[in-house]
């Protein structure tokens, strides 16, 4: 049962990171991975509220495990920070540095409104 | 179409994700968000390789790449339960842990991506120069 609703919830979670992806990409023509660090750091910032509130262990399979475990994601984050590599360190350096700060920032305030 | 064998993709790659956490916590009980760390450094050589390799011969579809890709190793590894555990360890006071486990992420999940680039390339180097002589 376990199984089948952390499957559910990354279903959803992946379909939504997806659908975001295309979004910005038919909106916006940087180069700058956008969409990777907003679900990123929104993602950071709804799993810290809802590990720090007091709800049912198959919610946080579903929503946290699941859904946001895989509306999040690090090997696309850490493919595109290497396509920067010298390219464009100015890019590497701030893209690397906003999703681990804003990841950091979001998951503490999160964390800390629940 | 497409949104539905991502999701299905991502589904088994949160499944597998999943899985691997519960098989190192059986093993090892530790604090130290070691099964985080496993699948976001084995899924970034993964993607690497995968997209300077196996996606490059054109051998797949482009439906399957990002099945795939996007949805199966992308669903494999996670930012949100990273940045999540880093908070809980610094909120209960295990400063130093939270650090390694920043440091190790920044620099290991770097490298392993790298690695993932390096080998795909040179696979795909060996790859198109067999090609040319058949």
């Amino acid at each position: 049962m376990d199984l089948i609703v952390v499957m559910v919830g990354a279903f959803f979670g992946a379909m939504a990171r997806f659908g975001i992806g295309q979004l910005v990409k038919k909106w916006s023509t940087s180069v700058f991975p956008w969409a990777t660090l907003f679900v990123n750091v929104s993602g950071s910032f709804l799993l810290g509220y809802l590990v720090n509130m007091t709800v049912d262990y198959k919610i946080v399979l579903g929503l946290g495990v699941g859904f946001l475990g895989s509306f999040t994601t690090f090997s696309t984050f850490k493919l595109e920070v290497m396509r920067f590599v010298a390219k464009d360190w100015i890019r590497f350096g701030m893209y690397l540095l906003a999703t681990y700060v804003l990841g950091l920032v979001a998951a503490y305030l999160g964390y800390h409104l629940a | 179409m497409l949104y539905v064998y991502v999701g299905l993709a991502g589904a088994l790659g949160a499944l597998v994700r999943y899985e691997i956490g519960v098989g190192i916590h059986n093993f090892y009980g530790g604090s130290f968000p070691f099964p985080t760390l496993a699948v976001n450094l084995i899924g970034s050589f993964l993607l690497g390789w995968l997209t300077h390799f196996l996606f490059r011969t054109e051998r797949f579809s482009p439906t399957v790449v990002t099945a795939l890709g996007t949805g199966f190793i992308g669903s494999f590894t996670t930012f949100s339960t990273f940045s999540v555990e880093t908070i809980v360890m610094i909120e209960t006071g295990n400063l130093m842990g939270a650090l390694f486990y920043v440091t190790l992420s920044i620099f290991l999940g770097l490298f392993s991506s790298w690695m993932g680039y390096k080998l795909g390339n040179r696979r795909f180097r060996r790859f198109t120069s067999r090609e040319g002589e058949s």
